[in-house]
């Protein structure tokens, strides 16, 4: 086994499928939990019947879903509204290569990691956009100009707020990242707190690009019937709603390597930390969903462009302020 | 070096492909019995007025502007962000400080030149 794994083919390959497979599959369930979940905090049951609590019920959407007509308008763009739910997951998967789980267990251990990341979110708008136009819809239209003067406002901040753990480390490589929180601290709460300043806005700013509530414009229902995904049926909506589910767990998972120390942790295996404390942001995330309503388009703008960038570019010469005193004083 | 690469280049492929199986199989598995309203547009269940590729207000072309000069502008960034703790180790630290922060003020003054000239209202 070890002696394959050498081989950077069969271990690519590996790797590949590892990922996949386990991103997949949680994804799957994610959207049970979060359906048990919004159920429980609206006095309901959620899924119920099929199987132990419901448990079954991802594995029977996915079957209903691959059983719908599948439709393209016949003034669509064939080619390109074809291609967007294939790229948005391709892109949303993408991030899963760099996620630390373990020092060992880590698909791609890219020393330029946070580019790779930051590169996929900024290219998420892409898929929306080309599935949007593609369709000839003018609620999608409308919807995917949201989604996309949205991603590309909330990448400033998060671009600009992930620069604060890069400062403080010393490093683009989400491994070496956990590694020298392992050693110095986790960044959440290490000195002079910029750390948990830009975790609030590179989470904001991660729920904005995947379109979730509170930051949901694209897909208000109430306006723009299914926003982006108007005219999609079948499992082409279904890889747009899995995208979904797999950028924010993913997020999740993100955030807690670059801010809550990753895999560190007393007495229990370093991949339990990691899942564990995904996990909890993941539950965080859907309980924010459940708990808030949408904003409006210019409070959204607003946020972004008067509190977050500012907040930002302030925390950066903070920072690095900081870095040089605390080194002033004999410390790194 | 570059295997981490090919892992990459492997979850990419791995992943674009499942999504086009899934499609096929959906393809495959779904009824296929198409009428002329079905596969028009949805539009409040009218007939669709016209086209829905049309110009669009200036507003979003303002914030893509916006968002490249931002951007970029951070990304000059990272090398710094990078290399900074290794210039605080050689005695450079607050040199690089005052590049950066230099850099961060021009940032700044762009974000409220913008600001007041009133980009960032949305009306």
């Amino acid at each position: 086994m070890s002696e394959l794994m050498l081989n950077p083919w069969i271990r690519a390959l590996f790797w590949g499928l590892v990922m996949i497979t386990g991103v997949m599959t949680v994804t799957a369930w994610s959207t049970w939990f979060e359906r048990k979940f919004a159920g429980r905090m609206q006095s309901r049951m959620g899924p119920t019947l099929v199987g132990p609590l419901g448990l079954l019920q991802p594995i029977a959407d996915a079957c209903k879903l691959l059983q719908k007509e599948d439709l393209v308008p016949d003034s669509a763009d064939r080619a390109l509204f074809n291609l967007a739910p294939v790229l948005t997951v391709g892109f949303a998967m993408g991030v899963a290569a760099v996620v630390p789980f373990t020092p060992t267990m880590l698909a791609a251990d890219l020393d330029v990691g946070v580019l790779w990341l930051l590169a996929l979110s900024g290219l998420m708008v892409f898929p929306t956009w080309m599935g949007s136009w593609a369709s000839n819809n003018k609620y999608s239209l409308i919807a995917a100009m949201r989604a996309v003067a949205q991603g590309i406002s909330y990448e400033v901040p998060m671009v600009l707020a992930i620069m604060v753990p890069v400062i403080m480390t010393g490093t683009l490589s989400l491994s070496d990242m956990v590694a020298d929180q392992q050693k110095n601290g986790w960044l959440i709460y290490r000195l002079p707190l910029t750390g948990l300043i830009a975790f609030v806005i590179f989470f904001l700013a991660s729920l904005a690009e995947a379109n979730r509530i509170p930051f949901d414009i694209p897909e208000a229902e109430s306006e723009l019937v299914a926003g982006p995904t108007t005219e999609y049926t079948g499992m082409k909506f279904g890889l747009f709603y899995m995208a979904e589910y797999i950028h924010t767990l993913l997020s999740s998972a993100i955030c807690a390597a670059v801010f809550f120390g990753g895999w560190d942790g007393p007495i229990a295996p370093g991949l339990h930390w990691m899942l564990l404390k995904s996990v909890i942001l993941f539950v965080f995330l859907t309980w924010v969903r459940w708990s808030f309503l949408r904003l409006r388009s210019d409070q959204l703008m607003n946020l972004c462009w008067k509190y977050a960038v500012p907040a930002t570019l302030a925390l950066i010469p903070v920072t690095a302020f900081y870095t040089v005193y605390a080194a002033g004083k004999g410390g790194v | 070096m570059h295997e981490q690469y090919v892992t990459l280049a492997t979850l990419a492929v791995v992943a674009v492909v499942l999504g086009g199986l899934i499609l096929i199989l959906n393809r495959i598995l779904g009824p296929q019995k198409w009428t002329k309203s079905k596969l028009d547009t949805f539009e409040t269940g009218n007939e669709p007025e016209g086209d829905a590729r049309h110009r669009f207000s200036i507003r979003f072309y303002l914030v893509a502007i916006l968002f490249i000069l931002f951007d970029i502008e951070a990304v000059f960034l990272f090398p710094w962000a990078v290399v900074y703790r290794e210039y605080i180790g050689a005695g450079l630290g607050l040199f690089m400080f005052m590049e950066m922060l230099v850099f961060v003020t021009i940032l700044g003054l762009g974000l409220a030149y913008v600001w007041r000239k009133g980009a960032l209202e949305w009306d």
